[in-house]
């Protein structure tokens, strides 16, 4: 979607802060790439931002076991690179997970990725791991095979992951430095003996950089991803930025660390704080500068099903599969036919958008500068405005200024709790709502009810439902307009607005 | 003498493959070494395998029935903060 600016003028381009991949204006964080990778990533959720609105990706648990330790993670459950920390997968062989990722393609026709993340670390579960891929690649070459790893065993796996045809892998790569590396790793497995401290993150890092080098270097797709830990790595990533963009990784994640003390992790019970929204978005502004970020990643759980931020996982837990009948010939039919009609209606999103784009200078007075906003989204998927404020379980961020509008990144409503019953009353929820939308200043969403709008008008967000249906940049742009032609947007925003609904 | 996976074990089968002597098997309600056929890795490894990469401190006993990997020796947590931190979560 272009929202590039066409008439801007020249008295507000000194300011206006080209800071992220956005400048030049194009919102498609992809467009830097080289055409082949373009191709590749085009449909994959987890890796371009607009795809992630139309398709959907599915993670099999199949690979227990782990080489490493890290400080964020708790073995008795899923591998918190990929997953969420505190949650436990259901363990599947090879040929259960086979039939499963068939069940779920015949069902979710969007679905157009499979990876293995988990729940220990794929590579370090080589037999099942590449047994699934074998099978896969075999009985259903439509689905698009991927694979996330600590990198220390990587290198010695690179020949077999190039034989099952897997163009994508992700490298969890916190630090390139052993001593940084020391305070996030407490040991490695490696030649038959446990390497604690520096000397084993030192070996992991050689490995990863190693491994990251070998993949690129034949074509295959790198992500890293990065957890922010503040006071360990977090003035150390931008450097990791840089090393991993030159070996030829095309994009880099960078998530925050979740730390408590329930997680019986060592992060968690020594009291290592997470970063702030704040934090994280600056930090991913400024590793944005280095290369391509990705701000859309859900930290999803190792057998995460459906679209990103949502889990379908219970419709197909192993006994529904065993029994659920997969004529695959005629899935795959189906499910190249609706792909092609969520292409067209990715093409005609992207028309329509560039026919009725008005650029944001033209509405706002040439005069005056106006500050850029954060808004938060509630969509169900599809690139548009089309959930109830009441029914989001996360928000989109966006951030709207005179000169583009940009997705930051998510923020979940709850993140561990599941329910609303057992977790407090409808206000505390709504409170905790609040709370995580601090320093946005609009909520678009399809509809929401009069009790939530009053209280997030007295805490200084303003709700609006007046965009439903519309294409999520497109609304920011012109809430954006709105708000700026009222001169809302011409000072700082008013401390005690702020604090009136604290 | 063998060494012994008690039910602090996780089932992560990371110490399965490892094993030289072939004594370490799935079971539920977690993994057992057979000890009749471990061999404390004596005349393949320097160190016993399973004890290597087991990620789960006091899973894995010696022959004299201690924790191969006492408290705090992998995660780095000092025992005591893991005592007051748990017991603070009780309370709540
Ligand atoms: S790589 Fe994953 S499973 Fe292994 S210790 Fe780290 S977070 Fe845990
Ligand atoms: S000590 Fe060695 S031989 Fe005995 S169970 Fe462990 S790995 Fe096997
Ligand atoms: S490595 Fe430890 S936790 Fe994992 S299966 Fe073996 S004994 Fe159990």
């Amino acid at each position: 979607m272009e929202l590039k600016v066409i008439g801007q003028s020249e008295d507000n381009t000194a300011e206006s802060g080209c800071s992220a991949s956005g400048c030049g204006g194009s919102s498609d964080q992809l467009s830097h790439l080289p055409d082949h990778i373009r191709d590749k990533v085009h449909n994959h959720p987890c890796y371009s931002e607009e795809a992630h609105h139309h398709f959907a990706r599915m993670h099999v648990a199949v690979a227990p076991a782990c080489n490493i330790q890290c400080h964020y993670c708790n073995r008795k459950y899923d591998c918190a690179n990929e997953s969420r920390p505190g949650v436990v997968s259901e363990l599947l062989t090879p040929d259960q997970a086979v039939k499963k990722v068939m069940a779920v393609a015949a069902n979710i026709p969007q679905m157009t990725v499979l990876g293995i993340a988990g729940p220990g670390d794929p590579l370090a579960n080589p037999e099942r791991t590449f047994e699934t891929f074998r099978q896969l690649t075999e009985k259903a070459p439509d689905i698009k095979l991927c694979v996330s790893t600590n990198g220390l065993s990587l290198p010695d796996q690179v020949e077999e992951l190039c034989k099952h045809n897997i163009d994508h892998v992700t490298i969890t790569i916190n630090c390139v430095d052993p001593d940084v590396g020391a305070k996030i790793y407490p040991w490695i497995f490696w030649n038959n003996r446990r390497i604690k401290g520096r000397k084993g993150a030192q070996i992991l890092i050689e490995q990863q950089q190693k491994g990251l080098k070998m993949l690129t270097d034949r074509g295959i797709l790198v992500k890293v991803n990065s957890v922010m830990i503040p006071g360990v790595n977090d003035q150390h990533l931008e450097e990791v930025s840089k090393v991993v963009k030159e070996k030829g990784a095309f994009l880099h994640n960078v998530m925050p660390l979740i730390a408590e003390a329930e997680h019986g992790t060592f992060y968690g019970v020594m009291g290592q704080r997470g970063p702030t929204h704040d934090e994280l978005q600056t930090l991913q502004d400024k590793c944005a500068g280095d290369m391509n970020m990705m701000r859309h990643c859900r930290q999803c759980r190792a057998d995460a099903v459906g679209m990103l931020g949502e889990d379908r996982g219970d419709e197909f837990t192993m006994d529904k599969v065993e029994v659920m009948d997969v004529d695959y010939e005629q899935a795959m039919i189906k499910r190249a036919d609706y792909q092609a009609e969520i292409e067209a209606k990715r093409e005609a999103q992207k028309k329509s958008a560039n026919e009725t784009f008005i650029p944001l200078t033209a509405l706002t007075t040439k005069k005056k500068e106006t500050r850029p906003v954060l808004m938060a989204v509630a969509t169900s998927g599809g690139g548009v405005i089309n959930q109830h404020f009441g029914h989001a379980k996360e928000f989109l961020i966006y951030e709207a200024s005179m000169t583009d509008v940009r997705f930051i990144g998510h923020r979940k409503v709850d993140l561990y709790c599941s329910g609303g019953d057992t977790c407090g009353d409808a206000e505390t929820t709504l409170q905790k709502t609040i709370r995580l939308l601090e320093g946005c200043e609009a909520v678009l969403c399809s509809k929401i009810g009069y009790e939530p709008w009053e209280v997030l008008e007295e805490s200084g967000i303003q709700p609006n439902g007046e965009h439903a249906m519309e294409p999520i940049e497109e609304a920011v742009a012109k809430v954006y307009a709105e708000m700026a032609e009222s001169g809302q947007l011409e000072q700082q925003r008013q401390a005690d607005q702020l604090q009136a609904g604290a | 003498m063998a060494y012994e996976i008690i039910e602090s074990c996780v089932n992560c089968w990371a110490c399965e493959p490892l094993c030289p002597s072939d004594a370490i098997f799935e079971a539920r309600p977690h993994f057992k070494i057979d000890a009749k056929k471990c061999t404390e890795c004596e005349g393949d490894h320097v160190d016993p395998q399973c004890v290597s990469i087991c990620p789960i401190e006091g899973a894995i006993l010696n022959p004299f029935s201690e924790p191969a990997n006492p408290p705090g020796s992998l995660t780095g947590i000092p025992p005591e903060r893991m005592e007051e931190v748990m017991a603070e979560i009780q309370s709540r």
